[in-house]
């Protein structure tokens, strides 16, 4: 069943000022439970104020949203509910840090759903393990700590109250090499472990094809496709024309086949392509 | 609900209001506050406020805006009305129960002064509404340059308007997502009773400080990494030049300033 449902979904920022904007437009969508989604698109294209709606921060201006098939807003007092079950990380979210320690600050939503100290206990030691804290930082005032570390403690704080769904808008931003590849791993490592779903908006191309099972791409307010990694790259010149880049290795792979060798027109990860260009190798096919 | 803001908005156009020049704008507002004190009876006020409403109409700000300006003030204007209303024990008894005394002095100047207080923040915000704050700022500063021999620091205190007024949007912004952020989170800031509600706002306010101090921090280092030393020898991007339209408007003020002067004298002084 899915459990991310939106009909005809359409906000407007501003309405009746002379910056009205759509931001969503006439979106209908179905996330199933278990995929790990890629959301990619411009800066602008609606992804972060789509995602806004699936936890009730935003309220749609018309359309619909159903999570575990229960409509938002029909009953206010119930998104507080839906909050806990749809767990979102904001871009940036080291800026939500506001508590003495980092184990307080994890500590923030698990207490705000009303469990008990040894369950919130039980539940930041996990979630530190997961996202690659040490447990000496945990008495540490977050603002002491060096940029991925609070962007770690910020994302276990979502994590400790165990969502439904996570969605996570851009969470390497701003990171290094290494630390986005380390925070995308554990983000990787959480999906599998869990078998929850899990949302990643990224303008990355690398990371998305690297992570997603599927991949929604939004372009000018509306949802361009929604579809398995593949296909989605398979559209690779239409990707382009909308000014969204494909990952190096699909472009490489694209240039050699306009070059006129046989290979296959479904490459998106450099280990994938690895195999395949040695494969044809051995085959003397090149 | 902090979009809800008005005070200080800018409404980007191109009317001929938008493009007076802004020390222009910012004298005519005085002389028209002015022009508003100085009306004594309610024919003077109708000139007076007729100024309002032309120069609403010129500027091709929606009307609606207007009202909305006046939204944050209506607790002032029932405080103001009643009282008047309830205080002013003079002239013709209209109505009397035991303590409560209406005279028809006290409703007259109620509604006097309701229109005197709608007029004056209509015709203010018009100001904000038409002149960007880095304009208006420009104008404070430049209006003010005659008392700088005086050693006041002119430049450095329209500079810090500036910048604070330059940062009410972002400061804004940033709420509304720590906002989000948090509630994300589960943090309840409807419910509750008012201990509750202000610890509630503990995990809005510490980030946005933190955050402020970041800023205000890396905006001190960007402006000495541009050499800014203050208001010494600097020039402008945007010279102001007064033009035909800016002495048209002038003179058009004057006008109504006469005409409230005349129109007082024909009509019964309320005050």
């Amino acid at each position: 069943m899915a459990v991310i449902k939106c009909e005809n979904l359409t906000y407007v920022y501003g309405e009746g000022t002379p910056f009205r904007k759509v931001a969503v437009d006439n979106v209908s969508l179905e996330i199933d439970e278990g995929e790990l989604v890629g959301v990619i698109g411009h800066t602008g294209s609606g992804k972060s104020t789509l995602i806004q709606h699936f936890n009730g921060l935003l309220k749609p201006t018309s359309g619909s949203v159903c999570i575990d098939g229960e409509r938002l807003w029909d009953d206010k007092k119930r998104l507080r509910d839906i909050r806990f079950k749809v767990g979102l990380v904001f871009q940036y979210p080291e800026y939500q840090l506001f508590e003495e320690t980092v184990y307080k600050d994890i500590a923030f939503g698990p207490k705000n759903m009303g469990l008990d100290e040894e369950e919130i206990d039980r539940r930041i030691m996990e979630t530190i393990r997961m996202v690659g804290l040490d447990k000496s930082l945990l008495e540490k005032s977050p603002f002491e700590l060096s940029g991925g570390q609070k962007r770690r403690v910020a994302i276990a704080g979502v994590m400790a109250m165990e969502p439904k769904v996570l969605i996570l808008d851009e969470p390497a931003s701003g990171l290094d090499p290494k630390g986005r590849d380390m925070i995308l791993g554990q983000i990787r490592e959480y999906h599998k472990e869990k078998k929850n779903t899990v949302m990643l908006v990224s303008h990355s191309m690398e990371d998305v094809a690297k992570n997603a099972t599927k991949i929604l791409v939004m372009n000018k307010s509306k949802v361009f496709c929604y579809d398995e990694t593949a296909a989605v790259f398979h559209r690779a010149s239409e990707l382009e024309q909308m000014g969204l880049s494909t990952p190096q290795i699909t472009r490489v792979f694209n240039r050699l086949r306009a070059a006129g060798i046989p290979v296959e027109d479904d490459v998106y990860t450099v280990d994938y392509g690895k195999k395949l260009l040695l494969k044809m190798l051995r085959d003397d096919r090149i | 609900m902090l979009k809800d803001i008005t005070i200080g908005q800018f409404f980007p156009g191109h009317s001929i209001i938008h493009r007076l020049d802004p020390r222009v704008k910012l004298i005519l507002t005085i002389a028209f506050i002015v022009m508003l004190f100085m009306a004594g009876s309610f024919y003077g006020l109708a000139v007076g406020m007729a100024f309002v409403l032309l120069s609403f109409a010129l500027s091709g700000i929606p009307f609606r805006m207007m009202l909305k300006s006046l939204r944050p003030i209506m607790p002032i204007l029932i405080f103001t009305a009643v009282l008047n209303i309830f205080f002013i024990k003079t002239g013709d008894v209209w109505f009397h129960w035991r303590f409560i005394t209406i005279t028809q002095n006290g409703v007259v100047s109620a509604v006097f002064i309701i229109i005197r207080i709608v007029g004056l923040i209509v015709g203010s915000s018009l100001l904000t509404y038409t002149t960007s704050p880095i304009q208006l700022t420009d104008a404070i500063e430049r209006l003010f340059a005659p008392i700088k021999p005086l050693r006041r620091p002119v430049h450095d205190l329209a500079m810090m308007m500036t910048i604070a007024l330059r940062f009410i949007p972002t400061l804004i912004e940033e709420t509304d997502k720590i906002m989000a952020a948090q509630k994300a989170r589960g943090a309840d800031m409807e419910s509750g009773n008012l201990v509750k509600k202000a610890r509630a706002l503990v995990p809005i306010f510490v980030p946005l400080i933190v955050s402020s101090f970041k800023r205000a921090m890396e905006l001190a280092l960007a402006m000495e990494c541009r050499c800014y030393h203050g208001g010494e020898g600097r020039t402008r991007m945007k010279q102001m030049k007064t033009s035909l339209r800016d002495y048209a408007s002038l003179a058009l003020t004057a006008v109504f300033i006469a005409g409230v002067v005349f129109a007082d004298k024909l009509g019964p002084k309320v005050f």
